[in-house]
């Protein structure tokens, strides 16, 4: 099996060896995993997972469905709690404060730690009211206040040109390609360090997915951005670390130009090359 | 064949198209039946004049009244009474005519055989009058009387009684407005008074200065009641000036006080248009008036107020315990046993026969509610009970407590189907549950709880059988809201559509002419919950449209 050529084709490669060029001097790391184990009831989803996720860079899950790599973006900012079954063992650290010691406000993380979901998910609420959500709750309701971080969000997020004129429209009357960037407004309005998406444009056409993926490439000045993809082309395009799950357990991690084009284990070879997943 | 035919599925649609049609067509035959039944009541049907024999080889008698109703006696019936088999076989159409004049000839209905009647004829000056006792009046106006000498008579008579009814009318409103309103605001104060003198007295406070006040607010009271009374005699005397004389059917002359009178007219010389014209008046007192001789007259006002108010406050009542019980249960009990035990009971309670609720309201809000509260804040007024007896309040809470399920149901399920992701995108925001649940959840579930509430008012409006038990009367004096402090007075008792129908229909000693009532009453029942209904349904689609997330 060794022996065939690595299909690289669909991979853009010129991409690939830019990103690496930006990569160089950027090594502080913004979260830690340590030997993280997560069961649902009985069966163990993440099996000892360790990583460190690099600060400002873009890292990408991918894996196929069913490995664990939601669950695991979903552990970094305490969304499995939702989940009455779902119980963890080890450490993740976020600027080396463990995020899951008793007494940690799990609100106030999750301002920090903003999340994008696999379906644009808005507030039957205005486009306005949508991206001024997080601030309200924070109890910030002066208006001065609010318009101007609706438009620097919403320029942030690339939809301000697109929304400008109807921002008191209900938000469920735009497009999904726009709802999911309207989402990263509303996740960024807040001014979180770090955002997770969660295939953020796996229900999106292609031209929105585009979108998105320039998207994050803005972003990642910003924040430290861990995304969840099944579509290995765009993992390899937007992301600068590369992690491959199987089973729930991490197979490989590291930069995205050497797991696409020389992984180390052959499990991540056959997916990348399309023999399962 | 058959087979292929059955394959396609047409049968199942025939068959679902048949049963919605089935259903449309009782909803709406029921709809159409008492509206035909009841709304026929307010017009103004002509008046006949007719010959009749009464008694074989007599001279034929004369009556006037309504046919209201035919109907072809049935062989055997006929036979029966003593009729000869030819004439039986033939058929016997019998008329039943309301003949009013009840304090005249005792009975205000006769049946009439056919074949005995000579002659019939609608006479243009037969004159209808409505009158505050004993029913309507059917005659021939003679004279208008002024302090018992003639005024008027003849062709001229006609105009001056309407005339004078202007102001006899005019003067009646004038009495009831010092009755109901003045004297009963001054009676109210009084009692109050008394209260206040008791309440001082039991807490031993009542002082000589207390004692002088509260005797000085009454003497007060006493004096303006006094000057009322003295204007209140002045008016009866006003209004007692005038009277009619008129001479009925069988050639017998009365004479009728125009203070008796409420409506007066000739059906048989109106006009189309005057008839619509009375209809529309004869309809709008139905809904806007006080019911009168036994609720066979009159207007059904204080019953469309008492089942609008109660459901009103059984709505304020039910809303916020079934939407505060559900949340509970969907978003923050734990998913066990337990809470799957509770959510079965709830939905037992939806099938408790309502008089059973009836029963429990009387025993623990009536008696052991109310009358702790009695003792407590109104010692003053025992042992005449306030809140230890059946009215308003203790209806509408009882009405809540048999509506709660619903709210309940409908409200989880609301909340069930908030999508997980929108919950999701609110934490991951920084929210709170709490502030999850307020900001976003809650909104997203009120169409569901409209829903609910719309449910409950529905069938609370309706319900008729627990209320006899705490709180509904056949006719109460006073409407449980009025212009004396503090206003909403639900200690009352109350009157209510649905009782009102069970009261005129099968309590009534006037059984023919409480019939249409019934109909028209039902009718309006009908109307009144709709109309709550689609106010209800209304909101709901606002809030649907403004939160329409769900379809997504």
């Amino acid at each position: 099996m060794s022996s065939e050529p690595v299909r690289t084709h669909a991979i853009d490669m010129s991409a690939i060896a830019q990103k690496n060029q930006s990569n160089k001097g950027k090594n502080e790391t913004s979260i830690q995993i340590q030997d993280l184990n997560l069961f649902y009831g009985e069966k163990q989803a993440l099996h000892g997972i360790n990583m460190e996720i690099p600060k400002k860079q873009v890292t990408a899950y991918i894996g196929p469905s069913g490995c664990g790599k939601s669950t695991l973006l979903r552990c970094i900012n305490r969304m499995n709690d939702l989940v009455d079954i779902a119980r963890i063992e080890g450490k993740i650290s976020i600027e080396g404060k463990d995020i899951y010691q008793p007494g940690v406000d799990v609100a106030e993380l999750r301002r920090h730690v903003g999340m994008v979901f696999q379906k644009p998910n808005p507030f039957p609420k205005s486009i306005y009211e949508n991206v001024a959500y997080g601030l309200r709750i924070q109890g910030i309701n002066d208006r001065r206040i609010l318009d101007e971080v609706v438009e620097k969000s919403l320029r942030g997020a690339a939809i301000w040109d697109e929304v400008k004129d109807r921002l008191q429209d209900n938000a469920l009357g735009i497009s999904g390609g726009q709802q999911q960037r309207l989402v990263i407004a509303r996740a960024i309005a807040i001014e979180p360090t770090i955002l997770l998406l969660d295939e953020p444009s796996s229900a999106l056409d292609p031209i929105s997915s585009l979108k998105i993926e320039e998207l994050i490439n803005e972003l990642k000045e910003t924040y430290t951005i861990v995304i969840v993809t099944h579509n290995m082309q765009q993992a390899a395009r937007v992301s600068d670390y590369t992690a491959f799950m199987y089973m729930g357990d991490l197979i490989e991690f590291g930069d995205t130009n050497t797991i696409f084009t020389n992984p180390e284990k052959k499990q991540t070879e056959d997916y990348i090359t399309g023999r399962y997943g | 064949m058959m087979r292929e035919w059955f394959k396609t599925g047409a049968p199942w649609v025939w068959l679902n198209a048949a049963a919605v049609s089935l259903s449309l067509i009782m909803v709406f035959g029921l709809l159409a039946l008492i509206a035909i039944r009841g709304l026929g009541h307010f017009w103004p049907a002509d008046v006949a004049s007719i010959r009749y024999v009464e008694k074989a080889n007599e001279q034929p008698i004369t009556l006037a009244g309504e046919i209201v109703d035919q109907q072809v006696l049935k062989p055997e019936l006929a036979k029966a009474a003593g009729y000869t088999p030819e004439q039986a076989a033939a058929g016997l159409t019998q008329y039943l005519v309301k003949t009013g004049n009840r304090d005249i000839s005792g009975l205000d209905f006769r049946w009439l055989l056919g074949k005995d009647i000579k002659k019939t004829d609608y006479p243009e000056n037969l004159m209808v009058l409505e009158r505050r006792e004993w029913g309507n009046f059917y005659g021939y106006l003679d004279t208008i009387k002024e302090n018992g000498k003639v005024v008027a008579q003849g062709e001229q008579a006609w105009t001056v009684l309407e005339e004078r009814m202007v102001r006899t009318l005019d003067i009646f409103e004038q009495i009831k407005d010092i009755e109901k309103g003045e004297i009963g605001a001054i009676n109210y104060q009084l009692e109050r008074l008394r209260l206040k003198e008791r309440k001082l007295e039991l807490e031993g406070k009542l002082n000589t200065r207390a004692k002088q006040e509260i005797a000085a607010e009454k003497l007060e009271f006493e004096k303006k009641y006094q000057g009322l009374q003295a204007n209140l005699a002045d008016l009866n005397q006003e209004i007692r000036r005038d009277s009619l004389t008129a001479t009925v059917a069988s050639g017998r002359k009365v004479e009728i006080p125009l203070e008796k009178i409420v409506l007066y007219y000739q059906p048989n010389a109106m006009s189309f248009l005057q008839k619509i014209g009375h209809y529309g008046a004869k309809a709008w007192e139905f809904v806007s008036e006080e019911p009168r001789e036994a609720n066979t007259e009159g207007g059904v006002f204080p019953a469309i107020f008492g089942t609008i108010m109660m459901v009103m406050i059984m709505a304020v009542i039910v809303t916020p315990f079934g939407v505060i019980a559900a949340i509970y249960m969907r978003e923050y009990a734990k998913q066990g046993i337990l809470t799957r035990i509770i959510r079965i009971a709830v939905n037992n309670l939806a099938g408790v026969p309502s008089i059973v609720y009836g029963v429990f309201g009387l025993g623990f809000f009536v008696y052991i509610l109310g009358g702790n509260i009695d003792s407590l804040f109104f010692p003053e007024a025992l042992p005449a009970p306030t809140y230890g007896t059946p009215g308003m309040f203790w209806a509408s809470l009882t009405l809540a407590l048999l509506t709660l399920p619903v709210v309940i149901v409908s409200t989880e399920e609301g909340l069930s189907r908030v999508p997980k992701s929108i919950r999701e995108g609110s934490l991951a925001l920084g929210a709170t549950k709490a502030e999850t649940l307020w900001l976003t959840v809650l909104p997203m579930a009120s169409p569901a709880m409209m829903t609910g509430l719309i449910l409950a008012v529905a069938r609370a409006a309706g319900e008729v059988a627990p209320l006899m038990l705490v709180g509904v009367v056949k006719l109460a004096p006073t409407l449980p809201l009025d212009g004396n402090f503090p206003f909403m007075h639900l200690d009352r008792k109350f009157m209510h559509l649905g009782f009102h129908i069970y009261d005129v229909g099968f309590q009534s000693p006037n059984v023919e002419a409480a019939r249409p009532l019934v109909y028209a009453t039902s009718l309006l029942l009908v109307m009144v919950i709709i109309s709550l209904n689609l106010f209800a349904v209304n909101i709901r689609n606002h809030l649907r449209e403004k939160y329409k997330a769900l379809e997504n």
